[in-house]
């Protein structure tokens, strides 16, 4: 990794408040943080350890009270809603607890959603959902609505949706809080592929066994960040990687 | 993102939920289809008045006795107002129309652009019978040869009476095609040349009238004309005129006819404008009162129809905030992978637009094919006027009342629509 690269999260004196007087609330009590481009990067934490208001913030989904967040170089405090929307659109992809699939929409439909948003021509949108779709081994269920698909294959969509679009920064929020432990370990397997070929993945979480397989882990509390624990360096592969078996 | 885009986003939320989209058209649907049926029975009764007006001929003037005020419309009397003081110290009160006030319209050269007056009498409930049957009569005309001229009325076959039968006290009689049916059975035409008694006294009957058509429900068809003298003679007696019919040069020289007319009777009956005992009536300005007041009942009509075109907007309204709540998530969903406000807002304004476009154009498919059906003896016309401006409004309506949800929709903000359940 060079000295010159961006990284894909560099983050100054982060706050957030909610609240004003005695029920003031520092949900992220100043927080320095940079996620080096390739990473993937576990944040963990007990409820009310302000690592949800942190997804939020690093998502573009919230402003913060305080502080510099530059994404991929761009300062995201000073962008208007437009600019903040077509952000989240290019460079993040997001993968959600609940999965969030659009009801009653194909599973192809909802990958190709972000590239319809991006404005990109359907013939392309069309290939790049199913590429995207065989990659998270769905490929011979793009016709199927979310409704008939089982939790972990609804996630695996919902992964394919965040990659579709080349985003430089997975953000997955709890991505296993509602999976039984087969499918947690089917998203895990992918998430590890992912890492491997060199994308970068922020994973909020209060799993261990999650945890376990990034290359950093960071541990949150009060606001603060309590421990940044390295596990593997940022250019080698992630600590549990099985190479192969996310095609499973 | 483009507008196609947008569709097919709004098109997939109108399929999402088949039943309540179809449910949010029909108010649509009822709303357009209304506005266009009710103008067009509007249409109709006004072309089907001035049709029948426009028979009656645009150069004719009718004389009744009274005002339009008193008896005109009321079939009252004025027996006591203003007595005119005759020469002699004769009190005269010839509020009635006579024999002699026509034969004065009709001197030569007294009303010039007056060319031809029939004095009329027109006896209620005569009853007809022929052979074991008997029929009462919708209306009796008793009137000279020139009256069939003034009114526009032929014989369909037969002969019309002329002015030797009148001055012969003829008892022949013209049919009109209902009468002739009620009587004689099957097309009527059985009748020419049979004997007939009206209220006992023997008639021929020597033609069958062209068909009319009917007003609304009054058929006038349902009718028998036979010569003055006859119907003084034996139904009617020698008492006042019913009317004079009166025709123009032609349908300019009908103000000045009536000034004329006016003026004469005036003379004659010792009147001015204000205590006038007679009252002048045109076709023109029976059609110009009559165009006035369908005129009007369109516009009443169309109105009521417009408030339910605007329930169904309200429908639509309704529909989209509960589409818009019951979608939180998805529109956070939306949000998060990238859609801005004007995305977000253009795909549920699109949905909304969709929904109150297929109502409206059922609606027109709708009203139009209602307008075929016949009521009340007339046809409703379509205006396409009105199924123009029926779906322009549904279309506003889609649109006005789907900003509201739309821009709800679009302000909610990523993290709450996400956490929404």
């Amino acid at each position: 990794m060079s000295a010159t690269e961006t990284p894909v999260i560099a983050v100054e004196g982060l706050r957030q408040t909610y609240g004003s007087g005695e029920t003031q609330v520092h949900a992220v009590d100043g927080v320095d943080l940079v996620v080096e481009r390739g990473d993937y990067v576990a944040i963990m934490g007990a409820s009310g350890s302000g690592k949800s208001t942190m997804m939020n913030i690093l998502g573009c989904l919230d402003t913060p009270t305080a502080g510099r967040y530059l994404l991929d170089g761009t300062d995201v405090r000073t962008l208007s809603d437009r600019e903040q929307a077509r952000i989240r659109n290019r460079k993040i992809g997001f993968v959600f607890q609940h999965f969030n699939l659009i009801a009653r929409t194909s599973a192809l439909a909802n990958v190709e959603l972000p590239l319809a948003y991006a404005g990109v021509p359907r013939s392309e949108r069309r290939r790049r959902a199913v590429d995207a779709l065989t990659l998270v081994g769905l490929a011979g269920r793009l016709d199927h609505t979310p409704a008939q698909l089982s939790g972990g294959q609804q996630q695996r969509v919902s992964i394919a949706r965040a990659i579709v679009g080349e985003p430089v920064l997975l953000l997955a929020d709890e991505p296993t809080g509602a999976l039984d432990s087969r499918s947690t370990d089917e998203v895990l397997d992918l998430f590890d592929g992912l890492a491997a070929e060199g994308r970068t993945l922020v994973v909020i979480t209060h799993e261990d066994e999650v945890a376990e397989h990034a290359k950093r882990v960071l541990r949150m509390r009060d606001g603060r960040i309590e421990a940044d624990v390295r596990r593997a360096p940022v250019d080698a592969a992630p600590p549990r990687w099985r190479p192969g078996a996310e095609a499973s | 993102m483009n507008i196609g885009e947008s569709l097919r986003f709004a098109w997939r939320g109108v399929n999402a939920n088949k039943v309540r989209s179809a449910l949010t058209m029909l108010g649509v649907l009822i709303g357009v289809a209304a506005v266009i049926v009710l103008v067009g029975v509007g249409n109709g009764a006004s072309q089907s008045v001035t049709q029948t007006l426009s028979s009656l001929g645009t150069n004719t003037l009718t004389v009744t006795p009274g005002t339009a005020t008193s008896s005109g419309l009321l079939g009252l009397r004025r027996s006591t107002e203003t007595p005119a003081v005759g020469t002699g110290g004769t009190l005269i009160r010839p509020e009635t129309l006579t024999a002699a006030d026509a034969a004065a319209l009709s001197t030569p050269g007294a009303a010039p652009d007056v060319t031809a007056v029939a004095p009329v009498v027109s006896p209620a409930g005569v009853v007809a019978s022929y052979s074991d049957t008997s029929h009462q009569l919708g209306s009796m005309t008793g009137s000279t040869a020139g009256y069939l001229g003034i009114a526009n009325d032929t014989v369909s076959q037969g002969r019309a009476y002329t002015a030797t039968d009148v001055a012969a006290h003829a008892r022949v009689v013209l049919v009109g095609p209902t009468a002739a049916k009620a009587l004689a059975g099957g097309d009527g035409s059985a009748l020419l040349g049979q004997e007939i008694r009206l209220n006992g006294v023997t008639f021929t009957v020597i033609g069958i009238l062209t068909e009319k058509g009917s007003v609304g429900a009054r058929d006038q068809d349902d009718r028998m004309i036979a010569p003055l003298s006859a119907v003084q003679d034996h139904l009617a007696g020698y008492g006042d005129l019913t009317s004079i019919a009166i025709q123009a040069a032609d349908a300019d020289a009908v103000g000045a006819a009536q000034a004329q007319v006016e003026a004469i009777l005036d003379a004659r009956h010792r009147t001015g404008a204000a205590s006038r005992d007679f009252t002048v009536t045109s076709s023109a300005s029976m059609l110009s009162a009559a165009n006035s007041i369908t005129g009007t009942l369109t516009v009443m009509l169309g109105a009521i129809a417009a408030i339910s075109l605007l329930v169904g907007g309200i429908g639509v309204m309704n529909i989209m905030l509960v589409t818009v709540t019951e979608r939180t998530r998805e529109i956070g969903v939306r949000k998060a992978i990238g859609a801005d406000r004007t995305e977000i807002i253009m795909q549920f304004l699109v949905e909304a637009i969709l929904l109150a476009v297929f109502g409206g154009l059922a609606g027109v498919l709708l009203g139009v094919g209602l307008c075929q059906i016949p009521v009340a003896g007339f046809r409703a016309e379509v205006d396409p006027a009105s199924v123009g401006i029926a779906f322009g409004f549904a279309l506003a309506v889609g649109l006005f009342f789907g900003i509201y949800p739309a821009t709800r929709a679009a302000s909610l903000r990523p993290i709450e629509a996400l956490r929404y359940e």
